[in-house]
C-alpha cells in the first residue's frame, strides 16, 4: 500500500517539474504575444498583464515599415524553390548511391555526406558567385540553398532508400521500364515519407536562416524575412511592440509547418540516434 | 550486368554538381586566399604567404581569444545542453501524464530561427526594461537582476542559457528516440534482482544510449565551432570583444573588407571541422558495415 503511494507521489513531483519546464519555454512566446498588441509605452513594461486595448494595428505597421511582403514572398521563394530542387536531386543521388554501391559511389556518398560538418566559406563563396554572374540575385541564392541541403537530405533518403525492396526494381525492368520511369513512376512515391521529411526540414533550414542572405545579398528588396526583422530591430530598438509583431510574424510559418508535419520533423531530426 | 542499366550514373550529377560549385569550390579557393592580401582597397591581390596565420597564431593576438571563445563556447554549450538533455529525456519517457505535449513544447524553440531567439531574449535580458528583471523586481529580489548581457561577468552564462533554452528539447528529442529503442525486459530484470535508478541508469540505459550520446556529440560540436547567429544577435561580440568567435569575427573581417584574413579564420574553421568529420566518418562506415 504504501508502496504504491510513494509512486504516485513521485510521479506527481514528475508533473510538476515537467509542468514548470515547459512553462519556462512558453513563458517568453506569452510574453512576446501579449505584448505585440501593446502600445509602446505600454509595450515598454514588457509584463504579462493583458493589454489595455488590442492594438491589431501594430501588425500593420509592422508589415508597411518593414517591408514585411516583399520579404515574406522573398523567404517563401527562396524555401519553396531550394527545398524542390534540392528533394529532387536528393532523391536521385541517393537512390543510386545506394542502389549500387561501388566503390566509386561508396566515396561519393561519404564525400557528400562530409557537407553535414564542414563549414561555408562565405567570403570565397561571394567569388564564385561573382565569377557565375549570380551574386546579388534570387538564383544565386536559391541554388547555393539547394547545395547546402544536398549532404543532408542525401543523408536521410540513402538510408530509407535501403528499406525499399530491389524486386521492384528487376520487375520494372522487366516490364520494360527505364531508368527515368522506374525512379520517377516506383520508386519515388515509395519515398514519400522521407521525402516529406527532408522537405519540411529543408524549408525550414532555408526560412530560419540568416547568415547567407548577410553575405550574398545587399539590395533590402530582395532579402528574406530573417535579415528584414534584424533591420527593423536595428531601427526601431525601443518599440518593442512593432518588434514582437515582427516576431511573431516570423515564428507563424514555422509553427504551422510544426503543427502539421510534427511527425516528420521530428524523426528527420532524430536519424541516427538509435542504429549503430 | 542489368542493374548498370537502370541505375543511371546521371542520377547523382546535379547534386553533385550542386555541392562541389557552391560548397566544396568556395573552401579550396578560400584557402588559396588564405595566402594573399585580398582586399576591398586594392584591386591587386598580392601572395602573402603565411603572414594572415602568423598574425592570427601570434601570441597576444585577438583572434586568438576568437579561436578560445570559441572551443570554450563548444565544450560548455554542450556540457550544459547535454547533461539536463539526459535527464529531462528520462523524465519525459516515464510515462506521466501529458509527457506527450511536454516533449512537443519543449521541443518547439529548437525549430525557430536562432534569429528570432536572440531578439527575444535581448528584450527580456535588458537591463532596464527587460522581462526578466521587471520579474525579478516584482519579487522583490533586485539584488539578482544584473545586466545580463553586458556585465562582463553575466555575459557568457547569459548567452549559454539562452542557448539551452533553445537547444535541450532537441538533444532531449534525440534521446528519447535512443531511450524508445532499448528493450523494456532488461529493466524489468534488472528490477528483479533490485537495482536502484542509479545503477539502472550507469549499467543499461548509458551504455544502450551509445548512439544518441554520440549523434547528440557530433552536433552538438559541429554547431559549437560554426556558432554565429545567436551571439550575432546577442552581443554581437560584445562588450568589447569579449564574445566574439570564428564566425563571428570573420564577419567583422569581410565588412572590413580584409577578405584575405577572413578567409585565413575560415580555413581554421575548416581544419577543426575536419577533424570532426574524421569521427563523423568512422561512425558511419561501421554502420554501413552493419547494415
Amino acid at each position: 500500500m504504501s508502496h504504491s503511494r510513494r509512486k504516485f507521489k513521485i510521479s506527481f513531483v514528475k508533473q510538476i517539474i515537467a509542468c514548470i519546464l515547459s512553462l519556462m519555454v512558453i513563458l517568453p512566446f506569452v510574453m512576446v504575444f501579449l505584448n505585440s498588441f501593446k502600445s509602446e509605452s505600454e509595450a515598454a513594461f514588457m509584463n504579462l498583464s493583458l493589454p489595455k486595448s488590442f492594438k491589431w494595428e501594430n501588425y500593420l505597421i509592422a508589415i508597411e515599415r518593414g517591408k514585411l511582403i516583399t520579404s515574406f514572398f522573398n523567404s517563401m521563394i527562396y524555401s519553396i524553390a531550394a527545398t524542390f530542387i534540392s528533394t529532387i536531386v536528393n532523391s536521385m543521388a541517393a537512390f543510386v548511391l545506394s542502389r549500387e554501391k561501388s566503390k566509386l559511389n561508396h566515396f561519393l556518398y561519404f564525400f557528400i555526406v562530409l557537407g553535414l560538418v564542414l563549414p561555408t566559406n562565405y567570403i570565397a563563396l561571394i567569388k564564385v558567385m561573382q565569377a557565375l554572374h549570380l551574386l546579388n540575385t534570387r538564383l544565386g541564392v536559391i541554388l547555393f540553398y539547394a547545395a547546402m541541403h544536398v549532404p543532408f537530405g542525401t543523408f536521410i533518403l540513402y538510408g530509407f532508400v535501403g528499406t525499399i525492396p530491389r524486386e521492384l526494381d528487376e520487375a520494372a525492368l522487366i516490364d520494360g521500364a527505364n531508368a527515368w520511369n522506374l525512379f520517377f513512376k516506383i520508386v519515388f512515391p515509395l519515398l514519400r515519407p522521407a521525402v516529406v521529411t527532408v522537405a519540411l526540414l529543408t524549408f525550414l533550414g532555408v526560412w530560419n536562416d540568416f547568415m547567407t542572405p548577410l553575405y550574398l545579398l545587399n539590395r533590402a528588396s530582395q532579402w528574406p524575412m530573417t535579415l528584414a526583422v534584424y533591420n527593423f530591430f536595428g531601427q526601431y530598438q525601443a518599440e518593442w511592440n512593432l518588434i514582437f509583431a515582427d516576431v511573431v510574424l516570423t515564428c507563424l510559418p514555422v509553427f504551422i509547418v510544426y503543427l502539421f508535419g510534427q511527425k516528420h520533423v521530428v524523426s528527420g531530426m532524430t536519424t541516427g540516434a538509435i542504429k549503430g | 550486368m542489368k542493374k548498370t542499366k537502370i541505375y543511371s550514373k546521371y542520377f547523382v550529377l546535379p547534386g553533385l554538381v550542386l555541392y562541389i560549385v557552391f560548397f566544396v569550390v568556395p573552401s579550396f579557393i578560400g584557402i588559396y586566399f588564405s595566402f594573399t592580401d585580398w582586399n576591398r582597397y586594392s584591386s591587386e591581390v598580392k601572395f602573402v604567404g603565411l603572414e594572415n596565420y602568423r598574425a592570427i597564431f601570434a601570441s597576444g593576438s585577438n583572434y586568438l581569444s576568437y579561436v578560445r571563445n570559441t572551443l570554450n563556447f563548444t565544450i560548455i554549450s554542450n556540457i550544459v545542453k547535454i547533461i539536463p538533455a539526459l535527464f529531462l529525456a528520462l523524465l519525459l519517457s516515464s510515462n506521466i501524464r501529458g509527457q506527450n505535449v511536454h516533449r512537443a513544447i519543449l521541443f518547439f524553440p529548437a525549430l525557430l530561427p536562432y534569429l528570432v531567439i536572440g531578439l527575444i531574449f535581448r528584450s527580456m535580458l535588458h537591463p532596464q526594461t527587460g522581462f526578466v528583471n521587471n520579474m525579478l523586481r516584482t519579487l522583490g529580489l533586485d539584488f539578482m537582476a544584473k545586466r545580463w548581457l553586458i556585465d562582463p561577468k553575466w555575459v557568457w552564462p547569459s548567452i549559454y542559457a539562452v542557448d539551452a533554452w533553445r537547444g535541450i528539447g532537441y538533444v532531449m528529442t534525440i534521446f528519447i528516440a535512443g531511450l524508445s529503442s532499448i528493450p523494456r525486459h532488461y529493466y524489468e530484470v534488472a528490477d528483479i534482482d533490485g537495482a536502484n535508478f542509479f545503477q539502472k541508469l550507469i549499467h543499461i540505459t548509458l551504455p544502450m544510449l551509445k548512439p544518441a550520446i554520440t549523434i547528440n556529440l557530433i552536433f552538438g560540436i559541429t554547431y559549437g565551432l560554426k556558432v554565429f547567429d545567436i551571439i550575432f544577435v546577442l552581443t554581437n561580440g560584445g562588450p568589447g570583444r569579449m564574445t566574439e568567435v570564428i564566425n563571428t569575427a570573420i564577419f567583422k573581417e569581410f565588412a572590413l573588407g580584409t577578405y584575405g584574413m577572413g578567409t585565413a579564420l575560415s580555413t581554421l574553421l575548416f581544419v577543426f571541422m575536419v577533424v570532426v568529420s574524421v569521427l563523423l566518418l568512422k561512425i558511419m562506415s561501421k554502420r554501413e558495415l552493419e547494415l
